[in-house]
């Protein structure tokens, strides 16, 4: 009787343990997510940052081989630290919203890289160029929520952002730190 | 005794900084109402960081000056210059002295306010004293404005007066501030 309770329990916990923790983040509080960037304009580092994007997310941290991450960027609702900024950074010679109104990111692979660390690649494309990117995924488990951040460097020549004139790096510089913090909730 | 003959001429390092700062004040007023209203451009933001880093700069000597003013003092206003106009060029001197402090500070604050740091020579920060906030930093944009206008006209009646004491009073106002100036006596 007692073996076979035991049998039982241990069948029941084996069960059920995996269960408990299979977590899928599937959706984004955009609410209390953010997508920063930071560049510099003649030494000055300057913030901005994307206040619309959408995402379409399915990450368990226990099985993240089979994580599948993207994002799509609305690229007009850029804050480039001043207006004068937002204004010219739409424009033909910048992220040409008009033709290439969204920057999109789809991973590719994601990999455990220690504890509540993962080794992200993903493809980066903006105004119709696409580039490998690859950055630490962190996870920071908040209730039934997860906090995901990191943060990788582009060249703004590799798409060719900012033309004509700004094509030279000598007044806004070529590296654009990105840095994301997206609120993950787990879903059905 | 031998002070008699500074009495009559300013120092030369008070004349040197006083031609100084008037050819940095008006490549800086000249230079900032050009770029104001200039389309964005990387030449436009090049403009803007020299305005900057040059506003610093006089900002820095301003204090060299004051000292230097506080110092060393100034050779009296001639006997026949009546008092009422004496009270008035005391008052213009240091108004300008007080603008020389406030207008790089209004553009140093206003700075901050929009966000954009102030990094002299594009090598050393400087810290910004607020914080980001659109609406302040568009009202410190109209106030270091006016004040330049105010520092326009004050130059300008600063120049008329040195030109009327030498042509029409001919004293030794202009002449003693001038490198050469008054070295006879």
């Amino acid at each position: 009787m007692t073996k076979f309770n035991t049998v039982a329990l241990l069948a029941t916990l084996t069960c059920a343990l995996p269960a408990a923790h299979a977590v899928e983040y599937k959706t984004v509080a955009l609410d209390k997510s953010k997508i920063t960037f930071n560049y510099k304009q003649m030494g000055v580092a300057i913030d901005g940052q994307f206040k619309k994007f959408s995402t379409q997310l399915n990450f368990d941290p226990a099985k993240a081989a089979n994580a599948k991450a993207t994002i799509e960027i609305d690229l007009a609702s850029v804050d480039a630290g001043s207006s004068e900024a937002d204004d010219e950074v739409v424009g033909k010679s910048w992220f040409n919203v008009k033709s290439f109104p969204k920057a999109t990111f789809v991973s590719t692979q994601v990999k455990p890289a220690g504890p509540n660390q993962f080794d992200v690649t993903g493809k980066l494309t903006i105004k119709g160029q696409t580039r490998d990117v690859a950055f630490v995924l962190k996870h920071t488990p908040q209730g039934s929520n997860g906090l995901l951040s990191g943060g990788f460097t582009i060249k703004r020549g590799d798409f060719t952002i900012g033309e004509g004139p700004w094509a030279k790096f000598d007044i806004v510089a070529n590296d654009i730190q990105v840095n994301f913090q997206l609120t993950a909730q787990p879903g059905k | 005794m031998n002070q008699l003959s500074h009495d009559h001429s300013y120092t030369p390092v008070a004349k040197a900084l006083h031609w100084l700062m008037a050819a940095l004040l008006i490549g800086l007023l000249s230079l900032g109402f050009y770029m104001a209203d200039l389309p964005l451009s990387p030449d436009k933001l090049q403009l803007y960081s020299w305005h900057k880093w040059v506003g610093v700069t006089v900002f820095l000597l301003i204090w060299l000056r004051l000292l230097w003013r506080l110092t060393h003092r100034p050779p009296a206003y001639p006997a026949s210059m009546p008092r009422a106009l004496q009270f008035l060029a005391h008052g213009g001197h240091w108004a300008l002295y007080g603008l020389m402090i406030a207008i790089p500070l209004t553009g140093w604050l206003m700075s901050s306010a929009k966000g954009f740091q102030t990094v002299w020579w594009g090598v050393w920060p400087i810290p910004d004293l607020l914080a980001k906030d659109k609406e302040l930093g568009h009202n410190l944009q109209e106030v270091h404005e006016a004040l330049n206008w105010l520092l326009v006209l004050l130059i300008s009646g600063h120049a008329a007066a040195a030109l009327k004491h030498h042509w029409i009073d001919r004293d030794d106002i202009l002449t003693r501030m001038l490198p050469q100036g008054n070295k006879h006596d």
